[in-house]
């Protein structure tokens, strides 16, 4: 490549476009979603004694614990509203020599995801 | 170099990792948000306390729930970031697959010793 | 709000073209050059008004000018566009910054080498392998329309190359075989006709194929044809994945 110019794409490539930016928000879900996994296990660890799990709750209860748990469902959420609507494109289906439409895939994975929180809400909180 | 031909023998695992982390993908967008919910705004207007809490993580249903929700999301944040490694310009790091995957496997592990535990 | 006519056909067309001369200079820089405004020129037109009328040491590349050769792609206010189908107005009267396209080394003002890809497309062999050949004499295979559609819009890229210059992983690594590459071998792998897939597995799953893709999608919104690029690596993403879960089940891999 004599006397070719190349052109190196600096480290800061994501922060120049819109699309770039919000690519790099959603993937970096992944940190929430590793953060509050880690989270359950402390939860599953004191869980062993009452005594152990008072504090945790108490934590739960404060007000830094409810910020946290704010940024944390943000996250959350554009995890999945974005993961969902990438599902149509990974998940392609065909009926009949025609493709199912993507938006009911997604519209599908939505309900889903409601039906899916509704029960867990239910079976803990009754 | 571009489109160097891989035998069978040698062709990477990552299918598996890229399963693992879709259905991480998977639970932890259907199942996390409910379950933040349910661990902060829930505790905070009283409709849950320390006793049901504790009782429904201590279900075997709540266990078995809790570990797959923890091992795969474990399994999904570590494919998800050591790329995001690499896009963010840390090539060394992000490339070294066993030491997120392992850590993964040894948080699924430490998961899977509190589990039984309880 | 588009500017009216009499607004902008006064002023200048402003555009700021990169410039690279490697006989005479080891760095580019821009050179701004202000040319009468025509309210339907394309950012080709102007370029090739520059070169006739202004300065004809400028270089690029460009054919049918109608957006199907594939030929003009460059950067355009930072964005991959074909020129010939991007009007000057959409722009006008801002200045235009027109640069060689992205992710690719500049041989010479806004053409680059695009031999890396070249190389890169063979290898993934986009090319007919029947799943039953059979001579010419027993006539052809045979398609439904439905058939067809599965892998229709992947069959549409014209090699303008917009993908790969929108395409972060592949700016960072350039051996990553790239958008269009891997969507030519998902064309091949969803036809009927064909029984290439493993064969293509070897490149297409390797460290540099599909598994390097993180999703960012913005070579499917640059995508002048609407190919889809993006939408095709994922299918094989989870098309392999579920050969591999098989090959791991059944005996004899």
């Amino acid at each position: 490549m004599d006397r070719h110019y190349v052109r190196k794409l600096p480290a800061t490539w994501w922060l120049r476009k819109r699309t770039y930016l919000v690519f790099m928000l959603r993937e970096l879900t992944s940190v929430f979603v590793v953060a509050y996994a880690l989270f359950l296990m402390v939860v599953i660890w004191r869980a062993d004694d009452p005594g152990s799990f008072s504090g945790l709750f108490d934590a739960l209860d404060s007000p830094v614990g409810l910020v946290l748990h704010a940024i944390v469902l943000a996250a959350l959420l554009f995890h999945s509203i974005t993961w969902i609507n990438l599902t149509p494109k990974v998940l392609v289906l065909w009926r009949d020599d025609e493709q199912v439409d993507p938006r009911l895939i997604a519209g599908a994975n939505y309900l889903g995801w409601v039906v899916a929180s509704a029960v867990l809400a239910w079976l803990v909180l009754k | 170099m571009a489109g160097v031909e891989v035998t069978a023998e040698s062709r990477p695992a990552t299918p598996l990792w890229w399963l693992l982390f879709s259905a991480g993908g998977v639970m932890s967008a259907f199942f996390m948000p409910v379950t933040v919910f349910l661990t902060s705004i829930a505790v905070a207007a009283d409709w849950l306390d320390e006793e049901e809490l504790l009782d429904a993580v201590r279900h075997p249903l709540g266990r078995a729930y809790l570990f797959l929700l923890v091992s795969l999301s474990l399994f999904h944040g570590a494919h998800r970031f050591r790329y995001a490694l690499v896009d963010l310009g840390f090539p060394w790091l992000g490339r070294r697959a066993w030491l997120f995957y392992g850590l993964a496997t040894i948080g699924t592990g430490v998961c899977g010793w509190f589990v039984l535990r309880l | 709000m588009a500017p009216t006519d009499s607004d902008l056909s006064g002023r200048p067309v402003v555009m700021d073209v990169f410039r690279f001369l490697p006989d005479e200079e080891t760095e580019p820089r821009f050179q701004r050059y202000e040319i009468p405004y025509r309210d339907d020129d394309v950012v080709l037109d102007a370029l090739n008004h520059i070169k006739a009328e202004v300065d004809a040491t400028l270089s690029f590349r460009w054919a049918c000018r109608m957006g199907v050769c594939g030929s003009c792609g460059m950067m355009v206010n930072g964005e991959p566009r074909l020129t010939c189908e991007t009007f000057v107005n959409e722009f006008h009267p801002e200045p235009i910054r027109i640069e060689p396209l992205a992710h690719f080394p500049v041989a010479r003002d806004l053409v680059i080498n695009m031999e890396n890809f070249m190389d890169t497309l063979p290898t993934v062999k986009p090319w007919l392998m029947p799943a039953d050949p059979k001579p010419i004499e027993e006539g052809e295979f045979l398609q439904s329309p439905g058939e067809l559609a599965t892998y229709k819009r992947f069959s549409m890229c014209i090699n303008c190359m917009l993908c790969y210059s929108a395409c972060p992983v592949y700016g960072l690594d350039e051996t990553f075989i790239g958008p269009a590459a891997l969507a030519l071998a998902q064309r091949y792998n969803l036809d009927s006709r064909d029984g290439g897939k493993a064969e293509r597995a070897n490149v297409v799953t390797s460290h540099e194929g599909i598994w390097e893709c993180t999703y960012v999608g913005d070579c499917t919104r640059v995508c002048p044809k609407e190919v889809d690029p993006a939408g095709a690596i994922q299918m094989a993403k989870l098309s392999y994945a579920t050969d591999w879960v098989k090959s791991m089940l059944l005996p004899g891999g």
